[in-house]
């Protein structure tokens, strides 16, 4: 249950993600009901005045005022809201920082370790718990993506680029992955698994220890 | 001559040919616009079946319904059979149905192209529709990504089909295109400026200048992926040259303003009916009018918000975002410009209203939820889930089906002639509104819950399963609802009772003529002077039927109508439109030819299809066109104005321009793609580089010089009432210089497998090529046509119509051929 929730977030870039969801529906509830209100509100029996010498205060209130200012305004402040968010949950040096290989292929995910060279897993991806972690994303063959929804949001694997995308684990802990860029027949089964380890542990899997994949 | 006779007459001349021979031959925009509307209705049910299936097999978890060769043949083939087969064919059908009758005219442009569009549209269409009978349909997403589309992913016919398939049926969009933008522009009632234009019409200009600009990405998108796959030219192959980016950047550069052609339409409709239905007009008409002119230029700035996900530097997204948010400001000014309106009258809750109030709630959700996903984090979050799956339903349902339902309505009393008596579609909108509702509110959920699109089944245990269930039966609850619209509409339009003529008291003048309309529509045209004439002057109808407007004499026993200055509206010129004819059928026909050649791999039917092309087309034009100077003619009401032939801007000449303003979009969309991916795709600059040809360069330059100087020297030769002939042969020469020079090039470079650029070489030398040979046939064609007498001293259009394919040629040699050997002479 919950394995692959936006909503229940596990690290940091999701969960601001998942804040941010919750934002926004609150406030599109309200702008949804102010919207229905007046459109219902047109429904009311009245005698309105008719013809158009009324029809330029009306273009000011509705065009102006509701169309124009209204929305600029909410989309100025949204706008700003998601880029603070996005320059956030950008890539930045820091000095915890570690850096794995991601490589699909119909229908595997390959890992490997900056910090243990020659070192490979397969649809198991190891990371210490409470650090930065940027995934290198590319694939084989066609276009996958590379999805830890509890962690963070989706990054797609294109063919000779590579994306790096920046994850972190708040808590040791599995975590269930998918790819989520349609890549044929065997899409459905494309999952992977984010083992988040404490310190010790992570040591120890960089020193190959209690490995046996 | 009474109304009755006058009736009698008119309906001789533009009558179809009786029967069955009469659907292949007819051009008439009312047979048309309804065949498209039935055919695209047709499409909706075979693409709501496929949408039934995708609901059976997500109902419950593991199912074992279809596997998943065959669900991403259905989930593949829903969505392209909606976008291309039902949603713009709708429109067109719409839009040529009722264009001639909202501008005061008695058809479209070019009658001859729109049945050829029709032909394609339903050719192209039988190709998609056969490739899912038997099981091989395109299985890689509406999208068709490569390299999962392509030959790496797909060494199948399967991605073929939609290939060429959806390119056959885009000739039918950009056909539409050419002709309503030409009809509006210039085939409008006398007096009937542009501010006076019912408010439709300006959405339906927009509408299709943005298929003229965004189909052409995609068109050019769809050839460079045939080629990969027919012949290994290797455009989205990385290891040689290519970028799979590239085609996701070419396809959104069609697919956003794709949803906007999509949505502006079913804008118009609501600027139209939502006044009528609260009895008053259209609070902001200039407004509203600039509000979808921003939206459509907008559109064209939003494309990579569908590709967030794709690794866009940071910088470059965050432009995209700003542009994806602002483009609700537009949207806003029209919603709340509807309320206002509504606000200033007295609506009533008539059937056609019920639709458009199911319209607002449903699309303000759409809209809310698509200033949610232009929000980069969180798009990367909801990217390819559920949750978009329920924003882009909400979008396409409510913004385009629910309006698109309205209009059936408002406008079926027209069609008819009949006043809606069953009253089965009250019933119908429920159903159809909640089973909606039920269908996809909760997806937006499931999707937060990390339900992914496209997969072909699920496993419990996630949160999803009662989701599914649910969202499984309000989808047949909508279904039925489908079903029983289906019905109402067959019961009244066989056995209901006579209406009367403007049952809803609209104010445009599709209502002032009898229904159902007659072929001719207008008995006479109207003289317009405000933009709701009917409201001042309910009784004009009758006043036209007498022949009390322009051309109410049928006496010259052709179809005739109007031209008028684009932005005034005043009378410029006398048009004769052609007769019923079995040419667009036949050349649509051997049109496909080429389409097959490519599917099937039996490459010698491709020549034979372009001569066969060839012949048609001189065929097709042959028949326009005097062959002495004719001089004003009366058209009625003491006014005398000359035949279209012998206008300077004749309406080949209008039609030359728009036509080349979508042929500008692929050949800039093609420059676009060479330059990406010389500084995007990772295996550049190419090994070598094509070497400088300078004695092509002077042939191209000479001769393409010449060609465009010698059509100029034959029209003058015209005016000074001399022969053109010499200039005209003139003229093919140096086109014929220009494409020999583009020959070299390929000739230069002979393995286009090689590298993406030396296919891209190919590409761009056969564009070239392409236009070179069609100029030499215009020279040609235009020096037989003076031999014969058809050009003259006042005929001199068609020579200018060829004069601007010319100096095309003439650009398109200098930049397209200077683009290929400029990086060799710089290396």
């Amino acid at each position: 249950m919950d394995t692959l929730s936006t909503v229940h977030p596990a690290g940091p870039a999701a969960a601001v993600v998942a804040v941010m969801w919750w934002v926004l529906l609150v406030g599109s509830t309200l702008i949804f009901l102010f919207v229905m209100i007046l459109l219902a509100a047109a429904f009311r029996q009245r005698s309105a005045p008719i013809g158009p010498a009324h029809d330029s205060g009306r273009e000011r209130l509705w065009i102006m005022g509701l169309g124009l200012a209204f929305p600029l305004t909410v989309l100025a402040a949204l706008l700003a809201y998601g880029l603070v968010v996005g320059e956030r949950l950008a890539p930045k040096p820091h000095p915890d920082l570690v850096t794995v290989g991601a490589e699909a292929s119909q229908w595997t995910w390959r890992f490997t370790y900056a910090d243990a060279p020659g070192r490979e897993t397969w649809n198991v991806l190891h990371i210490p718990a409470g650090r930065p972690v940027d995934v290198e994303i590319t694939t084989t063959d066609v276009i996958h993506a590379f999805w830890v929804p509890r962690l963070a949001g989706k990054l797609d694997a294109i063919p000779g680029h590579v994306n790096v995308l920046r994850i972190e684990a708040d808590e040791p802990g599995e975590y269930h992955g998918v790819s989520s860029e349609f890549s044929g027949p065997g899409y459905r089964n494309r999952r992977f698994l984010v083992v988040a380890h404490p310190a010790a542990d992570w040591t120890a899997f960089l020193n190959g220890e209690g490995m046996d994949e | 001559m009474n109304a009755l006779r006058r009736h009698r007459a008119l309906s001789r001349i533009w009558a179809s040919d009786p029967g069955f021979r009469g659907w292949f031959t007819t051009v008439n925009h009312n047979d048309v616009g309804r065949m498209f509307i039935v055919t695209s209705v047709f499409f909706f049910l075979v693409g709501g079946i496929l949408a039934m299936l995708i609901r059976a097999q997500l109902a419950t978890p593991r199912s074992a319904f279809v596997g998943p060769e065959i669900y991403n043949q259905i989930f593949t083939m829903h969505g392209t059979i909606m976008m291309f087969l039902f949603a713009i064919p709708l429109i067109e059908g719409v839009a040529i149905y009722l264009l001639p009758k909202l501008l005061g005219t008695r058809d479209l442009a070019y009658p001859r192209l729109t049945a050829f569009g029709y032909w394609c549209y339903v050719f192209g269409g039988s190709m998609l529709l056969f490739s899912l009978l038997v099981g091989i349909a395109p299985d890689s997403g509406w999208f068709l990504y490569p390299p999962l589309s392509s030959t790496l992913g797909q060494p199948g016919i399967n991605s073929d089909f939609w290939l060429l398939g959806i390119t056959f049926v885009e000739i039918s969009a950009i056909a539409a295109a050419v002709e309503i933008t030409v009809t509006v522009l210039r085939y409008r009632a006398p007096g009937m400026s542009l501010t006076r234009m019912p408010v439709l019409a300006w959405y339906l200009l927009v509408t299709v200048v943005m298929i003229l600009t965004g189909f052409p990405p995609l068109i050019l998108g769809s050839i460079l992926l045939e080629l990969e796959r027919a012949f290994g030219m290797p455009f989205f192959q990385v290891e040689h040259g290519g970028d799979s980016l590239l085609w996701q950047h070419l396809f959104w550069l069609f697919g956003h303003p794709e949803v906007y052609i999509i949505f502006l339409p079913a804008a118009g409709v609501i600027s139209t009916i939502l006044p009528v239905m609260a009895r008053t007009t259209l609070l902001g008409y200039g407004w509203v009018v600039a509000a979808a002119i921003a939206l459509g230029v907008l559109s064209f700035g939003l494309w990579v918000h569908h590709m967030y996900v794709t690794g866009i530097p940071h910088m470059g997204v965050a432009f995209f975002s700003a542009a994806s948010t602002l483009v609700a400001v537009p949207t806003a000014v029209q919603v709340f410009a509807w309320i206002g309106t509504l606000w200033k009258g007295q609506p009533q809750l008539r059937l056609p209203m019920l639709w458009i109030l199911g319209f607002f709630v449903t699309f303000v959700i759409g809209g809310l939820t698509g200033v949610m996903v232009a929000i980069v984090p969180f798009d990367a979050q909801v990217h390819d889930t559920y949750f978009i799956v329920a924003h882009l339903h909400y979008v396409l349902v409510g913004g385009f089906v629910f309006p698109m339902m309205a209009a059936l309505y408002y406008w079926l009393p027209h069609v008819t002639g009949r006043k809606r008596f069953f009253k089965l579609g009250e019933a119908a909108f429920w159903l159809i509104f909640l089973g909606f509702h039920v269908t996809f509110l909760a997806l937006h959920w499931v999707g937060l819950l990390g339900m992914r699109r496209r997969i072909y089944t699920f496993d419990s245990g996630q949160g999803w399963e009662l989701v599914n269930l649910i969202s499984s039966i309000g989808g047949f609850v909508a279904t039925i609802g489908f079903g029983l619209v289906l019905v109402d509409i067959i019961v009244n339009a066989v056995v209901a009772t006579r209406g009367v003529r403007n049952p809803w008291g609209a104010g445009t003048l599709e209502w002032a003529m009898p229904t159902p309309p007659p072929a001719y529509t207008f008995a006479s045209l109207p003289s317009v002077s405000e933009r709701d004439p009917l409201l001042k002057e309910p009784r004009l109808g009758v006043g036209l039927a007498k022949g009390e407007g322009f051309l109410g004499d049928p006496s010259r026993g052709r179809r005739e109508t109007l031209c008028v200055e684009t932005a005034s509206g005043r009378p410029a010129y006398l048009v004769t439109f052609p007769d019923n004819s079995a040419l667009p059928f036949a050349l649509s026909a051997v049109t496909g030819g080429i389409f097959l050649g490519m599917l099937l791999k039996a490459y010698w039917l491709i020549p034979l299809s372009i001569l066969g092309i060839v012949a048609l087309g001189v065929r097709w034009v042959w028949t326009t066109g005097a062959d002495r100077d004719r001089g004003p003619m009366d058209v009625g009401r003491g006014v005398s104005l000359i035949p279209a032939e012998e206008a300077e801007d004749p309406p080949g000449w209008w039609g030359s321009v728009f036509l080349l303003l979508a042929d500008a979009t692929l050949f800039g969309s093609l420059l676009f793609g060479y330059a990406f991916l010389w500084t995007v795709a990772p295996n550049w600059p190419p090994p070598s580089y094509l070497a400088p040809d300078p004695v092509a360069a002077v042939l191209a330059a000479v001769g393409g010089l010449v060609a465009v100087a010698a059509f100029r020297l034959a029209a003058r030769a015209l005016e000074q009432g001399g022969s053109a002939i010499g200039w005209l042969i003139l003229a093919a020469l140096g086109a014929g210089a220009v494409g020999a020079a583009a020959i070299s090039v390929m000739v230069a470079r002979p393995d286009f497998t090689a590298h993406a650029y030396d296919a891209t070489l190919w590409v761009i030398a056969g564009y070239v090529l392409l236009h070179a040979a069609l100029a030499v046939l215009m020279a040609l064609f235009l020096a037989a046509r003076g031999w014969l007498g058809f050009l003259g001293p006042r005929r001199r259009g068609p020579v200018r119509v060829g004069q601007i394919w010319a100096d095309y040629l003439l650009v398109v040699a200098a930049i397209g051929l200077g683009a290929a050997w400029l990086p060799g002479a710089f290396a």
